[in-house]
């Protein structure tokens, strides 16, 4: 390692080379990193936008036995490049609970993100991928239910003759209705 | 030529190369339990290979995804076979990977100095795994998306990290294009790179250290080539000619219909060798031992400490017994995987839900498949706008969340599942046909669950007339009853009759006076001219699509039952369904579903 004339010799001289040799690399690496990194974090930046309220149905569409509707929330949805006007974002179940007061039950299973099926013949939702089980009102209604909460409710109005909610979807496997933004 | 050798190799030293590859020294002699590393290579070669040739022809977007997919599977020429080969090498290389895993722990590969080769083996196991979850979105098919859901809900869970790596992974709040872009990226580009730059690590490693080889030798030490050769080829085939077998034998892979969130898919699973994993969440010990934490403990810490211990075999088999332990911990994990696949799989084939949602899958894509054909193509919208307005395919679905609490459709729900249940409305499966009004003109027939069984019409004037007048009227006029059902069921005009129309004209009008004279029915009932005085359903244009989509919309009305409709809600009146939809449940039912009578064919320039 000493074949070179200066090293040794110029132990500082050799040191600051070394240094600038490293910047050098570092600032050639990092601009092209950096430009992917940041552009790869695009979507931190970005929220669902979810959360305005949206009309899903007539009040008389919601059987008032209590029995559950499965109803489709049309909305406007950008993705990415493409912009709906009014497309499904989203399922969920509408029950009523008094006359003109309806509760509303997301489709999507707290557990793991599958859908959660009706069961007409049990009377109870049914998630057909880990075998989550939920009363008709949401609760969990076994304990050996795997989900770690009951079906996520989202806001309700009934405004005159027709239901409006706010939709939201939330994060599932945690015991926390925590609302993805 | 030996001088065009000489002059390349001066200047590439590619005979020594080629030297140090071929006569790699092993003692003992070939054997056969070398071969696995050799014919994971090979896999990795052939899913390079046509992987690159399906990157051409596929298009990662939401609304183009399935649609090439499709376009491969089904219109280019030997499509099916190249995406049946690329789906199962795929399958392959997992199995293949357990069974080299087994040999290498089994001969004590993994200790020094070969820890850091050993290594590279879990991250290419794990980047095996990795490319495996993400090529099953890609079709954007059912099946892929609902799956696809499921793992990425698992990456939510992690602590502090979660939330926003599930927002990187799926690319957004919601799934859609920059999912099945993130996901194509991970499964072309990232881990085939990362497979290449291990592989490249653990082959040089492998052959810095040498074999591990198996004591006591067999034979006298050998080279490489051509004894172990000749074993590795062999062993290859035999991979190759049991994937092309299956390839055949299925006609490729499986391709679902085309993602549709808004519709539940009740048979959703993940990929074979993931189902342990899957079945593993469904143990009941995770939530009455972890309670809420079941999830992340089941689906990130245990699956973590298993991955920790198979990282760290190298130090375990250091220590006393420790090489027992590692040999009995891998034996456990993979006995307790098998059993969680058995037991996945047989809870699935006892499951008339699963069965039944998994029946409906095929009928979907096969639906999916002819719809295509007939307009001679895929609009620009996708392929899910055909499904959309397809009768076949929203009509059973309508049916079963709408009418089948009360009615059936053959028996069942309309999608296949039995209510244990019994109904409390008619079974609509050929209504408006002959042999369903035959059924309803039967005196020991009327009262079934059937028809109306489960009403309150069970004791209803309708009822009283099939059991008691209908008889006497039928003896006084044998073969008038014929006619009368000619004649109602004409009014129904079902497409499965048109054929036969003017054959029956005949008896078609005798029987429309029956209706009146012999048999009475108008008087209670309205036939073929307004009637203020009818008190039952109008039998004009009686099983029509009109009718029915009357009848559907508002059973209240003076032309149906009026006040004394028993339960059946208004279905337009009271906003549950649209007339579009209503429609299509009608169309269903009357069986009125060929693609061409609305689809529009695309025209040609010809």
């Amino acid at each position: 390692m000493d074949s070179t004339p200066d090293s040794g010799a110029q132990p500082r001289r050799r040191f600051l080379t070394e240094a600038a040799a490293g910047a050098v690399g570092a600032c050639c690496a990092a601009v092209p990193l950096a430009s992917g990194l940041v552009a790869w974090l695009d979507p931190l930046s970005r929220n669902s936008g979810a959360g305005d309220w949206i009309q899903v149905g007539g009040l008389s569409s919601v059987p008032d036995d209590g029995t559950p509707v499965r109803v489709a929330v049309i909305s406007g949805r950008s993705d990415a490049w493409t912009r709906d006007n009014a497309v499904p974002v989203g399922v969920v179940y509408l029950r009523r609970t008094a006359p003109s007061q309806v509760v509303a039950l997301h489709s999507v299973c707290p557990h793991a993100g599958c859908f959660i099926d009706y069961q007409t013949d049990r009377k109870a939702f049914f998630c057909p991928c880990h075998d989550s089980t939920f009363a008709v009102d949401g609760s969990i209604n076994d304990p050996r239910s795997p989900s770690p909460r009951s079906m996520d409710t989202l806001a309700v109005e009934v405004r005159g003759e027709s239901v409006w909610l706010r939709f939201q979807n939330f994060r599932s496997g945690i015991p926390a209705k925590v609302a993805l933004t | 030529m030996k001088k065009l050798v000489q002059w390349i190799d001066q200047r590439t030293g590619v005979a020594g190369l080629l030297h140090e590859v071929l006569f790699e020294r092993i003692p003992g002699g070939a054997r056969w339990r070398y071969v696995w590393g050799s014919t994971l290579s090979f896999c990795f070669f052939v899913q390079i290979l046509t992987g690159v040739v399906l990157w051409m022809a596929y298009s990662p977007s939401a609304n183009s995804a399935w649609e090439s997919v499709y376009y491969i599977q089904h219109e280019m020429t030997g499509g099916w076979f190249l995406r049946g080969l690329h789906h199962y090498v795929a399958q392959a290389m997992h199995v293949l990977l357990v069974l080299h895993l087994l040999q290498v722990i089994i001969d004590g590969a993994y200790k020094a100095p070969r820890e850091v080769n050993y290594w590279f083996g879990v991250v290419l196991l794990l980047l095996t795994l990795g490319l495996g979850l993400t090529g099953y979105l890609l079709p954007w098919d059912q099946k892929g998306f609902g799956a696809t859901k499921v793992a990425t809900s698992l990456v939510g869970i992690v602590p502090i990290i979660g939330p926003p790596l599930q927002k990187l992974v799926v690319g957004g709040s919601d799934y859609g294009h920059h999912t099945l872009t993130r996901f194509f990226a991970l499964h072309a580009g990232v881990l085939p790179g990362l497979m290449i730059a291990s592989i490249a690590a653990h082959v040089a490693l492998f052959r810095k250290h040498g074999i591990t080889a198996k004591q006591p030798y067999r034979k006298p030490e050998a080279n490489f080539w051509p004894d172990q050769v000749l074993m590795d080829g062999v062993a290859c085939l035999a991979v190759l000619a049991s994937v092309v077998y299956l390839t055949v034998r299925h006609h490729g892979a499986e391709l679902h219909a085309p993602a549709d969130p808004t519709l539940p898919f009740n048979a959703a699973r993940p990929e074979w060798y993931f189902l342990f994993l899957f079945e593993f969440l469904k143990l009941d010990f995770l939530t009455q031992w972890f309670g809420h934490q079941g999830e992340l403990v089941g689906a990130i810490i245990i699956p973590g400490i298993i991955m920790g211990i198979l990282a760290g075999m190298p130090f375990i088999g250091g220590w006393r017994l420790g090489h027992r332990f590692n040999l009995g911990f891998l034996g456990a994990v993979l006995v307790g995987a098998l059993l969680l696949t058995v037991k996945s799989m047989r809870s699935d084939a006892n499951n008339p839900g699963f069965q039944a949602a998994l029946a409906q899958a095929q009928v979907d894509a096969d639906r999916m498949v002819s719809l295509i054909k007939t307009a001679g193509g895929i609009p620009r919208e996708g392929a899910v706008s055909l499904l959309k307005q397809d009768p076949a395919t929203v009509g059973p679905r309508l049916f079963a969340q709408h009418c089948a609490s009360c009615h059936r459709y053959g028996g069942h729900d309309g999608l296949g599942l039995v209510s244990a249940e019994s109904p409390s409305a008619p079974d609509l499966r050929g209504f408006g046909s002959s042999s369903w009004l035959r059924g309803l003109l039967t005196a020991d027939q009327v009262t079934n669950l059937s028809y109306y069984g489960g009403t309150k019409f069970r004791t209803g004037k309708m009822v009283r007339y099939v059991q008691e007048k209908l008889p006497a009227r039928m003896a006084k006029n044998p073969g008038a009853l014929d006619d009368l059902i000619e004649a109602v069921v004409a009014e129904a005009d079902l497409p499965a009759n048109r054929a036969s129309a003017g054959a029956r004209l005949q008896r078609v009008e005798a029987g429309r006076t029956h209706v009146a004279t012999t048999f009475g029915c108008t008087d209670c009932h309205a036939f073929r001219k307004a009637d203020e005085d009818a008190t039952a359903p109008t039998l004009t244009g009686w099983g029509s699509r009109a009718w029915m989509v009357r009848l559907i919309s508002d059973p209240t009305h003076a032309d149906f039952y009026g006040s004394r409709n028993d339960r059946m809600p208004s279905y337009l009146k009271d906003g549950r369904l649209t007339e579009r939809e209503i429609g299509l449940i009608v169309d269903w039912i009357r069986e009125d579903t060929a693609p061409a009578t609305w689809l529009k064919p695309v025209a040609t320039s010809r």
